[in-house]
């Protein structure tokens, strides 16, 4: 699943394409990370997302994108398997460490650290 | 409103950055950081975790180091030259996360923390999920 060189490479162009949208539109960052969310929940309902991590590994599952991917990879595989239902029960399924762990973690950082200034 | 990079954008964004050189830090810093996550993820398929999940382990791990990062102040300096190559992957969100949980905690852990906490990040979850369940629904019915 991926490669150094590969995670490498893929990684640094979705964050160019990230940088060149920071720079180019007037868009605020807000609106540049909803959008890679939402692009990466649309390739990934056509399947293109996942052949994007088995190339690229890391590369691809780091940047926010895999976050819309995995999401809507739930919502269909759960979908398929139980109907039509499957899409509320399966939404979260694989986002869930990444929302609890960011969750968690900012919580714990915020009782033992004091906001600066 | 030191830690979080999204409200410093702005100083960031005027005087007009030199473009080439934002480009260049990007791919270099966020290349760095999905080789990082490409090392961790082959350590926990080392360690026995199955391919198909060892994403998890992996996002988790990444987004406790942006979390630490961002308590410890330096998260804001490094963004300040990696721009889009940190904001991008997963950790701008565990940045924003966290620097709010942060920010807010002077208005108590459950009116700030806990309820600022997704200020900025939330953004992304609720588009992320009606685009995932429009996308759903499609699949589910064709």
């Amino acid at each position: 699943m991926g490669t150094y060189l590969t995670a490498f490479i893929v990684g640094g162009i979705i964050c160019v394409i990230g940088q060149l949208l920071f720079d180019l539109t007037p868009f605020t960052p807000g609106h540049i990370l909803t959008g890679f969310t939402v692009g990466g929940g649309i390739l990934g309902g056509f399947g293109l997302y996942d052949r994007l991590i088995s190339f690229a590994g890391a590369g691809a599952l780091l940047p926010i994108s895999s976050f819309g991917n995995s999401l809507a990879k739930g919502a269909m595989s759960e979908a398929a398997r139980t109907g039509i239902l499957g899409i509320l029960t399966g939404m979260f399924e694989l986002t869930s460490t990444g929302i609890t762990s960011a969750i968690l973690f900012g919580f714990i950082m915020a009782v033992f650290f004091k906001p600066k200034g | 409103m030191d830690r979080n990079w999204i409200n410093n954008w702005q100083r960031l964004k005027h005087p007009k950055p030199p473009l080439i050189k934002n480009i260049i830090y990007a791919f270099i810093f966020g290349g760095l950081i999905c080789t990082f996550g490409q090392l961790i993820l082959n350590i926990y398929i080392s360690l026995g975790v199955p391919q198909q999940e060892a994403g998890n382990p992996t996002v988790a791990t990444v987004i406790f180091i942006a979390a630490s990062l961002t308590a410890a102040g330096v998260f804001d300096d490094i963004a300040s030259i990696a721009g889009a190559g940190i904001a991008v992957p997963v950790t701008g969100f565990a940045n924003s996360v966290t620097s709010m949980a942060i920010e807010f905690r002077r208005e108590g852990l459950v009116t700030g923390t806990g309820s600022k906490m997704f200020a900025l990040a939330g953004s992304v979850i609720v588009f992320g999920v009606v685009t995932a369940f429009v996308v759903g629904l499609i699949s589910a019915l064709i």
